[in-house]
């Protein structure tokens, strides 16, 4: 089996706003095993974003804080890390790719030196050798020209193309981990297409692990092998991506699965909707952050907040409700 | 395309919209963004005509052209057999109340300094067809009508989610009771939980007023479900129009094929059988579009022919119309 290389613990993040304090992760544990990409889904607002971005010591402090976890990662807590250490694991073993490719690069320093820059402080390569590597980096990703690319800045790259420049620098000191972040939701479905396409094959060759965040299911369904689904800074449901697809289990994961339309298949004459909003939580809930919107509800649900429960090796999930039979799990 | 009959609401033929483009110090026309490039379609009442493509292939200046809310370049729109491209001043507006529009962006579609009672009830009393109480109540029963409760009415948009603002957004649009509605991409700011919200409400709100709508979007997916036809636009051009099954089942446009196999199923089984067609490149520029076809530069199968001359939009068979040379 292979080895655990990320696993994180009861990792609790709040976030200090006008309104009061907002609990964005409530306690997330999960593990990642090396070479497995692994789905994160969820909606807005749901803390996807901020579990990883955590993990990565990234969050802006104040106003954000971690209160409680582990994230162990080459058998060290990433959590307990100063600055100076963890920036040594950002970009060399642990990188990231954000959603908007327009602003996550700086547009007044050309693209050859953006890429080379986390070569020449992460690998200590000199500038001579970065210019090379860069140049063999971009054409890993298919720029085409990529020699002649390097020197051109990022307004003179397409969408899709300032994407694949963010993947050839995320890739650029070997990572372990990719934590991609809705990469491709800012691009259309023909460049989406390319980019899954090009992290798969990279993947492929590279072996690098994947966590791959992202609001989109039917992304998810043909690159993850397994899935995290979120709600309300919770964790609800985990599973391999097959069974996850066909046996949901969690009333969130279903009726989200039910409202989407499908490209291949035309359903019936009306959608699947979950009525309602979802939470912004000012307090940790005590009870389960889905139940106001749930239409399994029972009254437990609204007295505790249900565990994440394995149920067959491969499955977890947060409810006290069986949904098969509409009766109480257990 | 084929001359509208009866149950025709709206006819655009050959609709051109070309932005200029002006530099130097005199500010001469070098160029011009071509948008929409001779775009004909015809809708019928009370069907929903979706309308895809990537961004920039001018979907949004059609809807927009066809409203004059841009004055196209050239090109006809016949709107119940009213040509709408020559009307002015108050023609124009008497017109306008039977065409309404759903936008994108719930965010900044409605003016944040004014309260939902103002927003909804703003056509009424722009067109001059409600004042004072007889406004009141109107707003009071629009809003049932999008199921936001009345009581709102007094507040501002901020104090509304995504999904109740475009709902908001739903019922302005409804307010002056048109016959045809733009929706252009009303669900795709939104949350996937709350996007079923917002679709089912467009579909109910058709069946009972009998509404018309053309339905913008670049989710292939949303559009499938909610079209009756559906018609593919690419850099400027419709490259195909057939019915929702028909087009799914059957696309016969190389970009249409590679456009629905570039779609995300969420099903692994499903996603892992498909043959995926991956295209090379970007879209190009619609300043200086290609020659002959405009997919031919990312066309997987173009031939010689397909730069020289541009390929007829035509019926390959009944209600399927496409414009390749390759297509037989």
């Amino acid at each position: 089996m292979p080895d655990i290389i990320l696993d994180v613990q009861g990792l609790e993040t709040v976030f200090k706003t006008p309104e009061g304090l907002v609990h964005a992760v409530n306690g997330v544990s999960f593990e990642l095993k090396e070479g497995e990409t692994l789905g994160v889904v969820g909606e807005s607002g749901c803390g996807k974003s901020v579990t990883m971005l955590s993990v990565l010591g990234l969050i802006p402090t104040p106003p954000g804080r971690i209160v409680a976890g582990k994230a162990r990662f080459n058998g060290r807590d990433l959590l307990k890390m100063s600055g100076e250490e963890i920036r040594h694991v950002r970009g060399a073993q642990i990188s990231m790719v954000f959603q908007d490719p327009m602003t996550s690069l700086n547009p007044v320093l050309t693209i050859g030196r953006q890429l080379q820059e986390p070569l020449m402080m992460h690998i200590g390569m000199t500038r001579k050798q970065a210019q090379e590597r860069a140049a063999e980096l971009l054409e890993m990703v298919g720029i085409p020209n990529a020699k002649d690319r390097l020197s051109d800045y990022p307004h003179q790259y397409s969408g899709g193309m300032r994407q694949r420049v963010m993947i050839a620098m995320a890739l650029s000191c070997s990572p372990q981990i990719l934590i991609a972040d809705e990469p491709t939701t800012a691009l259309d479905v023909t460049i989406q297409a390319q980019i899954v396409d090009l992290v798969k094959r990279l993947r492929d060759e590279l072996g690098m692990a994947i966590i791959w965040i992202t609001h989109d299911l039917g992304v998810v369904a043909g690159l993850a092998q397994r899935v995290i689904v979120m709600y309300g800074g919770y964790i609800i449901e985990e599973a391999a991506v097959g069974e996850l697809y066909t046996d949901p289990q969690h009333p969130y994961t279903i009726g989200l699965l039910g409202s989407l339309p499908r490209v291949d298949e035309r359903k019936q004459s009306k959608l699947y909707s979950i009525e309602g909003l979802p939470p912004v939580l000012y307090q940790k809930p005590q009870s389960c952050p889905f139940a106001p919107r749930c239409k399994w509800v029972m009254e437990r649900c609204w007295n505790e907040n249900p565990p994440l429960e394995t149920i067959s090796p491969d499955h977890r999930v947060a409810c006290w409700v069986d949904t098969k039979t509409g009766r109480s799990r257990s | 395309m084929n001359a509208g009959n009866d149950n025709t609401l709206l006819q655009v033929n050959d609709l051109v919209m070309h932005f200029p483009i002006f530099r130097g110090v005199i500010q001469r026309q070098v160029g011009a963004v071509r948008a929409v490039d001779g775009v004909s379609f015809d809708i019928r009442r009370g069907e929903t005509l979706g309308l895809v493509g990537e961004s920039g292939c001018g979907k949004s200046t059609t809807g927009r052209a066809i409203l004059q809310l841009y004055r196209p370049t050239s090109g006809a729109v016949h709107f119940e057999g009213v040509d709408l491209v020559h009307l002015k001043g108050e023609e124009l507006r008497r017109m306008r109340r039977k065409m309404q529009m759903i936008f994108q962006d719930p965010y900044a579609s409605l003016n944040p300094r004014m309260t939902i009672a103002d927003i909804v009830g703003e056509p009424l009393i722009v067109h001059n067809v409600a004042t004072g109480r007889e406004v009141e109540e109107r707003v009071q029963h629009l809003l049932e009508l999008v199921n936001l409760n009345p009581s709102f009415a007094s507040r501002y948009p901020h104090e509304f989610s995504g999904g109740q603002r475009q709902r908001i957004g739903v019922a302005r649009a409804l307010a002056l009771q048109p016959s045809f509605i733009i929706c252009d991409e009303p669900i795709s700011a939104l949350d996937v939980s709350i996007q079923a919200q917002v679709i089912n409400l467009l579909e109910e709100l058709q069946d009972e007023f009998n509404l018309t709508y053309l339905f913008i979007a670049h989710d292939l997916s949303v559009v499938r479900h909610i079209s009756d036809r559906v018609a593919v636009m690419y850099l400027g051009v419709i490259v195909e129009l057939a019915d929702r099954d028909d087009l799914y089942l059957n696309p016969l446009h190389p970009y249409t094929q590679a456009l629905l196999s570039a779609v995300p199923i969420p099903d692994p089984i499903a996603d892992a059988k498909r043959q995926r067609i991956i295209l090379k490149g970007d879209v190009p520029s619609p300043v200086n579009p290609p020659s002959g076809c405009r997919f031919r530069t990312r066309c997987p199968i173009a031939e010689s022919i397909c730069a020289e001359a541009r390929p007829e939009f035509r019926e390959v068979k009944p209600g399927h119309f496409v414009a390749c040379h390759l297509v037989k």
